[in-house]
């Protein structure tokens, strides 16, 4: 359908962006800042248009409710299928984690481990820093070799407090 | 590195979107870091061509189509099944010279410029597309044709259609092989 492309395209692009951002930064954690920049670009732009097309009237207002939708349909929306697994953390109200075994951005990115490990993720990690602060839920996003890829988000106090507040109704 | 059994790597789409989108970044973040639009033009037509060279072997994978025997049948291919593979478009082709190297492709719809309405007043002579330029030219590079590429008219700039030239370079030497 016209609304999809295919994947070597958009793989194939993703990794000249990796390697433009290579070539001007001194350190891996500067190559990730730039790619959490560019996906931060693309998930402001990306979040209406999704929002309207999947959840047309609706706004999420609760953390768990933004949660299934970003693991969901926002994943399914730009990635072509959900992402593996939604996690809480044991000790932490504020952490949850999207966990992916094989993000589909990497395919044609090849990385030494040991060297700078964490490329794509970071784009998909400032994406969803940018998607879930446009929709009303602040966090940080860090991206992790765990599992496979795993997106940290932590959400600000406020936020968490507000979805308590919420529940009390 | 394995692979779970159910999973077609060659089925894979994603969304128009996200590429839209991922393009725009790119170019905005040239933007911020060349001052000169010649400069980024040229950083696109780079990229492209990196892009192309690779790009090259998932079409000839995908589409199993045989050996163009004419530059015009190679331009007819880059436009009804490359581009209609990798943007879903399918330009029109036209033929400019009389030579039978020069034609033009002639894109109605661009996914590319979804979410662009107009260049900034700054960036007036930015092409947008030129990473379609490197592309092509990389592409075909990889199947010994040499060729230029360049956008001849651009609807971003005012015009009313927008146009990309291609010149095949080398002259038929097929023929001498042949004999």
């Amino acid at each position: 359908p016209r609304s999809e492309l295919s994947l070597a395209a958009f793989a194939l692009l993703f990794s000249e962006l990796v390697q433009y951002c290579q070539r001007r930064v001194a350190s891996v954690a500067e190559l990730q800042a730039r790619l959490a920049q560019l996906g931060h670009h693309v998930g402001l732009r990306a979040l209406d248009a999704l929002v309207a097309r999947e959840r047309p009237g609706r706004r999420e207002t609760k953390v768990l409710g933004v949660l299934l939708f970003v693991k969901g349909p926002l994943w399914r929306a730009l990635f072509g299928r959900e992402a593996d697994k939604l996690e809480q953390a044991n000790d932490d109200e504020r952490t949850f984690y999207v966990i992916e075994r094989e993000p589909l951005v990497n395919t044609f990115v090849s990385v030494p481990r040991e060297n700078s490990s964490l490329n794509c993720a970071a784009f998909a990690a400032g994406l969803l820093e940018a998607v879930l602060g446009a929709a009303g839920f602040p966090a940080r996003v860090s991206a992790h070799w765990h599992k496979g890829t795993t997106l940290m988000i932590k959400f600000d106090e406020a936020v968490i407090a507000r979805d308590k507040s919420l529940e009390g109704r | 590195m394995s692979r779970s059994p159910g999973r077609k790597q060659e089925n894979h789409k994603i969304s128009r979107e996200l590429f839209v989108l991922t393009y725009g970044a790119l170019v905005a973040q040239l933007c911020k870091d060349y001052e000169k639009d010649e400069d980024v033009n040229a950083c696109l037509d780079r990229m492209g061509y990196s892009i192309g060279i690779r790009l090259i072997d998932d079409f000839l994978a995908r589409s199993a189509v045989k050996k163009c025997r004419s530059y015009s049948e190679t331009a007819d291919m880059i436009a009804q099944v490359a581009f209609k593979m990798y943007l879903g478009i399918t330009p029109s082709v036209s033929c400019n010279s009389a030579t039978g190297n020069e034609f033009s492709l002639i894109l109605d719809k661009n996914p590319l410029v979804d979410f662009v309405e107009e260049l900034p007043a700054e960036r007036a002579s930015l092409c947008y597309c030129n990473l379609l330029c490197g592309v092509i030219r990389g592409a075909l590079e990889m199947v010994n044709l040499a060729a230029e590429v360049s956008f001849l008219q651009d609807r971003l700039k005012g015009d009313a259609v927008t146009e990309i030239g291609i010149t095949f370079l080398r002259k038929p030497e097929d023929r001498k092989h042949r004999r």
